[in-house]
Parts: structure tokens; C-alpha cells; sequence
């Protein structure tokens, strides 16, 4: 269990992502700016999240290869009530996923002015958030 | 061959938001309840030969059939515990049929517990690990990298994700969907144990109850109550000397295939699809030979994509069946009758449970007020997780 306090005065932070071996050419490529997703040389999927194994074919040969961060909004939500105390700071929080060209989703945040005017389907595209020690991709409207 | 086994008794303890009762360990409450489930079928304790439970004993997080069967000075032949969140009830039940079938086990109580504890007097820190439900953040987990750090955890932001993409898809109806909660209040205004006994509401009243991850309201999403639940699986041949009339386990079904919903194949088609067409297939009947529908209901969304993924209408006609049909205990397709957990209270894993005995209670003639005229069949379903496990039965009367 990561030891995150559950009460106390102190306002808790969102958990940032903890790189692994397998995982870390993905957050590297964030952290430059790049979207990068392991693509099965054996079937040809794209992967998302990063494996060891194709969920596809089950297979080992897979390459990190860049795709544009960019695709349309799968589903999303406002969440009005935070969905854990660590996010108690960031409500109204819009949730959301986005399905890229290849196939992939990815979970992530919305950033917009215009909450009510999204609607699934429409066009994203994604944002570098540096802000943090580990980079994460949100997307907003592309417009 | 057909399956044969069959639920001969029940246990369900009335749903409470402030308990009133006597606090017991979790151990202590489940040696209770079996007892009490086996009472209602008639059955000897020293019959029983078989567990399957949840990890919903505080007093033993790992080895819990173990600690059950010690703890009730039972020898068992099968030793279950159930990791399916709210699917695990059902889930149970048709792997304590199959047990029963294949001949390794006679007698199998099948039991959850959700009521409180003693008071610690020398309680320790607090779990840290609370805040993450059903989410795990350990290190390696995709859910810790990819999905906790935007705020995708617990239930609400998920089944909001379903309902928020379903209504973009099939049109904004909210009173449709606001109507199964309608309905099922209905029933459970009528039933005694319901934590909504005798407190109906109306779709205004749900819609405008406060939003809590759009386009869900609270009044779309379960009450946590305390309470517990229990059946009793058996053979056919000692199923038919028990006390009540025999509940056959006739098909089963179950389709799991992503924990969170970011990456299920497809978003509205839920896993149920695959595990109710299964069940229906296996006790040979089809959708329209049912004469109730018991449906895990931890949200509306869950009902209304239930109704349509296990083939009571086509895709897309979800609103427009619910809109066209009375779910309540009175009506044209009865659904719920007990309340669901959206009028009955959801009580930690017994509230998956719920709506197997409230099927056995309808379909053996003793649900009281809300007893159904027709009341021979019965699909049963179970979700855990968002939307991604999912169990399917078909309960028929002997
Ligand atoms: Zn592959």
C-alpha cells in the first residue's frame, strides 16, 4: 500500500505516476514533448497502456514508436464531488478519454473554459503538463 | 446435461443506515447468518460441506475460507472466496451449483457480511489505503500510472463516463433513466427491510437531487447501509426434502474483460452481454421467457445497460424500454422488486446478494406485498468493478 495519509490538515497532493522500467520510454517521450506508444511488430497493434506483452497476439517484439497526441473525446465527466481527497483541490475535475487514430484510449483530464460545450466525438488534441516532476498529457478542444 | 443443483434456503438481514443491533466481528456475524440461512432451508449445519464467501472478513484479509470453516467447526470440500466486488454473490452461487453438480460437495453456504464491528478500544492508525477503493496505487499497477493521477478512481467518475457517452450516443432522456430509480423506490417504498421502506420519489426529485459526477445525481447512486445476505446451494435430491420450494440454478454465466473502463473493447457493450447470453443459453429459454429481472444496480446507468446488453431490448432502446415499461413490483417487467440496492441500501458485498434472494423469496411465493402473480423464472445479474465484471443467472422453480 503507498502510504499516502488519509486525514489530516495538510491538503493532499494528486499521486503523481511512478515510472517503471517497461513504462519509462513513455513518460520520457511526455517529459520531451512526445507522444510515444508501443506498436506490436508481430500483429501490428498499437499499445496503450505499455507491456511486456502484446494483448493483442501475446507477443514480445514491441517498439516505441511517436503518434500525434491527438484524437477525439471517447467519454468524459465533470466531476463535481472530488473522486478521492487528493483531488479535493481540483474540483469541478473534468475526467475524460480519448481514443486516438490508432486505436488506443487514454485516460486524462479535459482542459477547458467550455465544460458544457463538450461532447463525445469532438476533436483533442493533447498538452504537455510539465508542471510536475513527472510530465502528464491532457488534452483540450481542437478548435 | 441440465444443471441440477439448487438454492433451498435464504438469510438477509434488514438495511440499516444507523445499525441498532448488537456489533459483532465479521467472523461472528457470517457463523450467524449461515445459521441462519440453514434454519430457512431446513438444513443441518453439520450438512454443510462447502464455502463460498467474499473478502469481507476484517478478522482474516487472506486464507478466509479457512478461518470460516475452522471458526464453524465445518470439514469442507470446497473453499471459495470470490474476488468479483459486486459480482461475487452471484458469482458465488453458480460455482457452488457446479461444485454440487461435478459431486464434491452437497451442502454450500454461500455468505456476505457488512454490519459494524466492536469499537476498538485501542484502535491503531487509520488505513492509508482507504482512499484508493477498489483502485490500487501500488507501484507496477496500470491504474496507479495511467488512470489515478487524472482522478479516475472509485465508482461515480466511471459509470458517469458510461452514461455521459450512452446519452451522446442515444439521446439526452434523463427522466428515463431517472424513472428506473422511480420504479424501484416504488418497490421499495413496499418493503419492510428496505432502507427506502415507505419513502417513494419522484424523477424531479432525482434529477434534482445533488449532481455528484455528470449526468449522475445522488439519488442515482446506491446508499450505503449496513446489512448481510446469505444462500444456501444444495443437490436437487436434498434441495427436495428442504423446507421450501426448490430453486433451480438452470444457467449461468460470467465475462470479464478490462478493470477500468478506459480500456474495455467496447464502452456499451458491457461484459454482461457475453455472460447473459451464456446463461439464458444454458437453462434454454430466452429473454422474453422470464417473469422477472433482478439486476445489479449500483447506479441507474447500470440497470438501463443491463436491460439492454442482456437482450430485454435491442441497442440503443434502453430509454425508450424503461420509458414504455413499469420496473416496479406492479408492473409489465418487474425489476428489482425488493428495491434494488438503489431502493433496498447496498450493503458491501451482500448487496450483489440482495438480488438472489430476492429472486429465490419470488420465485418460492414469500415476498409478501410485492409478490409477483407469475413468479417461476428469474435472470439474475451481478456487476463488480465499473461496469467490468459481470455474473448472469437464471433461477427456475421446481
Ligand atoms: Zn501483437
Amino acid at each position: 500500500m503507498t502510504h499516502v495519509p488519509a486525514t489530516g490538515s495538510e491538503p493532499l497532493a494528486p499521486p503523481l505516476p511512478r515510472p517503471t522500467p517497461t513504462s519509462a520510454p513513455y513518460w520520457e517521450g511526455l517529459a520531451a514533448g512526445r507522444l510515444r506508444l508501443q506498436h506490436c511488430q508481430t500483429c501490428a497493434a498499437w499499445i496503450h497502456y505499455p507491456r511486456v506483452r502484446c494483448p493483442a497476439c501475446f507477443g514480445t517484439d514491441l517498439a516505441w514508436e511517436a503518434v500525434e497526441a491527438s484524437g477525439v473525446l471517447y467519454t468524459f465527466t465533470v466531476a463535481v464531488r472530488p473522486t478521492a481527497p487528493m483531488f479535493a483541490g481540483s474540483v469541478p475535475q473534468v475526467i475524460g478519454v480519448v481514443e486516438l487514430p490508432v486505436g488506443v484510449r487514454i485516460t486524462t483530464t479535459i482542459e477547458t473554459d467550455d465544460p458544457d460545450g463538450l461532447r463525445v466525438g469532438m476533436a483533442m488534441k493533447g498538452v504537455f503538463d510539465t508542471s510536475e516532476r513527472v510530465a502528464l498529457l491532457r488534452f483540450t478542444p481542437d478548435r | 446435461m441440465p444443471l441440477s443443483a439448487c438454492v433451498a434456503g435464504v438469510a438477509q438481514h434488514r438495511a440499516q443506515r444507523h445499525f441498532r443491533g448488537s456489533p459483532l466481528f465479521s467472523i461472528e456475524q457470517w457463523a450467524n447468518l449461515a445459521a441462519e440461512a440453514l434454519s430457512d432451508a431446513g438444513i443441518e449445519p453439520g450438512e454443510v460441506d462447502g464455502i463460498c464467501c467474499g473478502g469481507d472478513i476484517i478478522e482474516a484479509s487472506r486464507f478466509v475460507p479457512a478461518t470460516i470453516a475452522e471458526y464453524c467447526g465445518w470439514s469442507v470440500n470446497l473453499a471459495e472466496r470470490v474476488d468479483l466486488g459486486g459480482a461475487s454473490a452471484v458469482g458465488a452461487v453458480w460455482r457452488a451449483a457446479t461444485a454440487i453438480d461435478a459431486g464434491l460437495c452437497d451442502v454450500v453456504v454461500c455468505g456476505f457480511v457488512s454490519e459494524p464491528r466492536p469499537p476498538d478500544p485501542n484502535p491503531g492508525p487509520p488505513d492509508p489505503g482507504y482512499v484508493y477503493g477498489a483502485s490500487s496505487n501500488e507501484w507496477g499497477s496500470p491504474q496507479a500510472e495511467f488512470d489515478i493521477p487524472y482522478g479516475n478512481l472509485g465508482q461515480n467518475c466511471g459509470y458517469a463516463m458510461y452514461a455521459r457517452r450512452y446519452h451522446d450516443l442515444h439521446g439526452w432522456d434523463e427522466a428515463s433513466r431517472a424513472k428506473i430509480v422511480v420504479d424501484q423506490r416504488a418497490s421499495a417504498a413496499v418493503n419492510p427491510d428496505a432502507v427506502f421502506h415507505g419513502v417513494p420519489v419522484t424523477a424531479d426529485e432525482v434529477l434534482s437531487s445533488p449532481m455528484i459526477a455528470t449526468p449522475l445525481h445522488m439519488f442515482e447512486i446506491v446508499m450505503p447501509v449496513s446489512g448481510a445476505a446469505a444462500v444456501v446451494v444444495t443437490s436437487q435430491k436434498r434441495a427436495g426434502s428442504a423446507r421450501h420450494r426448490p430453486v433451480r440454478v438452470a444457467g449461468f454465466g460470467e465475462h470479464i474483460t478490462h478493470k477500468t473502463p478506459t480500456y474495455a473493447p467496447d464502452l456499451l457493450t458491457t461484459p454482461v452481454a457475453a455472460a447473459a447470453q451464456k446463461a439464458l443459453a444454458m437453462a434454454g429459454i430466452t429473454p422474453a421467457d422470464v417473469d422477472m429481472v433482478q439486476i445489479y444496480d449500483c447506479y441507474s446507468i447500470t440497470v438501463l445497460l443491463t436491460i439492454e446488453n442482456s437482450g430485454f431490448c435491442g441497442p440503443g432502446q434502453g430509454l425508450a424500454f424503461v420509458r414504455d415499461h413499469d420496473l416496479s413490483y406492479r408492473g409489465d417487467f418487474p425489476c428489482n422488486t425488493h428495491g434494488g440496492q438503489l431502493g433496498f441500501g447496498q450493503a458491501g458485498l451482500a448487496g450483489g446478494m440482495s438480488h438472489v434472494v430476492e429472486a429465490v423469496a419470488q420465485i418460492q411465493g414469500r415476498a409478501g406485498e410485492r409478490q409477483l402473480a407469475r413468479h417461476d423464472r428469474a435472470y439474475v445479474s451481478g456487476t463488480g468493478g465499473v461496469m467490468s465484471e459481470q455474473s448472469a443467472l437464471v433461477l427456475v422453480g421446481l
